[in-house]
């Protein structure tokens, strides 16, 4: 049961989203954007967030479809995992999307409550990052669209009221060959331990991670280190490991220092497993 | 747009019956299904999505009733375990011993008959997948597996 009492809300458009929001904030209440409810009810049950209403997106056609439409594949923020997964549109995403949670759960689990949630491995992000996804943002003064690199540091920077509506990505980056591996403490179906997703492309190897830090990243100093051809695997590896920037995350699931094994492992398997795709 | 304020009169289609029942904006599936409309099938197990007894099928897909909210169900189709009416998966579970205390019984049920009917034909990749949403602390996974196995027709 949800210990306390909210308005429920379910508008047609993006408009009349955006400013019921910011009709109840200015009114002093705290409203919530609502894709599938997993985060916001099992949150709300154990009174660690609180709102008094919440706004569900599921009514708005933008936020709901999963599409190629010129050339690139258009997701709703409001589209499951598990659709996404099951369309096959995008198989790196896809086989993210799969290792989220669990399978019943990616039935409700949003991409956009993936990528806007507050559980810190966001990992539908990582796709996006190295496959220059651009993401769709309507707030005060429309719809905008951004590249996710330009606007997620740390999380996705939205303005208050402002609504992730949905993902574009080129057809081009959604058949490139890539590496997904997602390592857990234990279980199969855990927080990631490290999740690496790597692409090729005209090959250039881009690399995102999750897990490995308190939020998950795109670096251009990995990228660089591992697509310098004077440098061998072991090198390369070496290197990454030794970035002082990175600020391994050192807690129950993890030491730092396991952490930074197993990612030196991973590191190397994946640019073995993308040496060998042309 | 829909505004629901407070407890209110909403309608489910639930087992293919339009119902009627009272429910606040806060209240949950699992909630509203055993309180309001008597269907106990759906467990509350740890109301937190971890455990999966509670899971019903919303429009084809298996979705844990404690992790929806009963307002967003609105316009769509619920079945539980008690719509399944003689169901291949429920004989399955008899003949392969898929169950010891039965509490977990049910929303495994819910899983399985969504895979065979989603997915006739899944691998055991596919299956496993599907399966690991539930637990089940007799540990029948394997009798559990075979029921499911044997209505899939690979």
């Amino acid at each position: 049961m949800i210990p306390f009492k909210f308005k429920y809300y379910k508008p047609d458009t993006l408009q009349e989203a955006f400013e019921l929001y910011s009709h109840i904030a200015s009114q002093g209440k705290t409203p919530m954007y609502y894709g599938g409810g997993t985060e916001i009810i099992t949150m709300s049950r154990a009174n660690n967030i609180r709102m008094d209403a919440v706004i569900d997106l599921k009514g708005i056609p933008e936020c709901c479809g999963i599409e190629m439409v010129g050339g690139r594949l258009i997701i709703g923020s409001a589209v499951t995992l598990s659709r996404i997964s099951e369309s096959g549109l995008f198989p790196l995403l896809g086989q993210t999307a799969a290792r989220i949670a669990d399978h019943t759960v990616q039935c409700r689990l949003t991409i956009g409550g993936n990528i806007c949630g507050t559980i810190i491995y966001k990992e539908t992000v990582l796709p996006l990052m190295v496959c220059e996804s651009r993401v769709v943002i309507y707030g005060k003064g429309g719809k905008r669209e951004v590249q996710i690199n330009q606007v997620f540091d740390n999380k996705l920077r939205l303005q208050p009221g402002e609504i992730l509506t949905g993902i574009m990505t080129d057809s081009c980056y959604c058949s490139l060959p890539y590496v997904h591996v997602k390592k857990t403490k234990s279980d199969k179906i855990a927080y990631p331990l490290l999740t690496v997703v790597a692409v090729k492309k005209d090959n250039n190897i881009k690399a995102a991670f999750s897990g490995l830090t308190d939020h998950p990243f795109r670096s251009r100093e990995i990228e660089d280190c591992i697509n310098d051809e004077n440098l061998s695997d072991d090198d390369k590896v070496n290197r990454i490991i030794g970035f002082q920037q990175i600020s391994v995350l050192d807690d129950t699931e993890g030491s730092s220092g396991y952490r930074r094994f197993v990612l030196k492992n991973t590191l190397k398997n994946t640019l073995r497993m993308l040496e060998k795709v042309k | 747009m829909i505004k629901i304020s407070e407890a209110s009169i909403i309608e489910l289609e639930v087992n293919g019956e339009k119902r009627k029942v009272v429910a606040e904006p806060s209240d949950t599936l699992l909630h509203t299904l055993r309180t309001e409309l008597n269907l106990t099938g759906a467990k509350p197990g740890c109301e937190n999505g971890d455990c999966g007894a509670c899971t019903v099928i919303v429009d084809g897909w298996p979705v844990k009733s404690c992790l929806v909210l009963t307002v967003e169900m609105m316009g769509h189709k619920i079945t539980t375990v008690e719509g399944l009416d003689n169901a291949p998966i429920q004989k399955a579970f008899v003949e392969k011993w898929g169950f010891q205390c039965g509490f977990c019984t049910s929303g495994f049920l819910m899983v399985c008959h969504a895979l065979a009917e989603k997915h006739p034909h899944a691998d055991e990749y596919v299956t496993e997948e599907w399966l690991q949403s539930n637990l089940c602390r007799c540990t029948s996974y394997q009798e559990i597996k075979e029921a499911v196995r044997s209505i899939l027709g690979t």
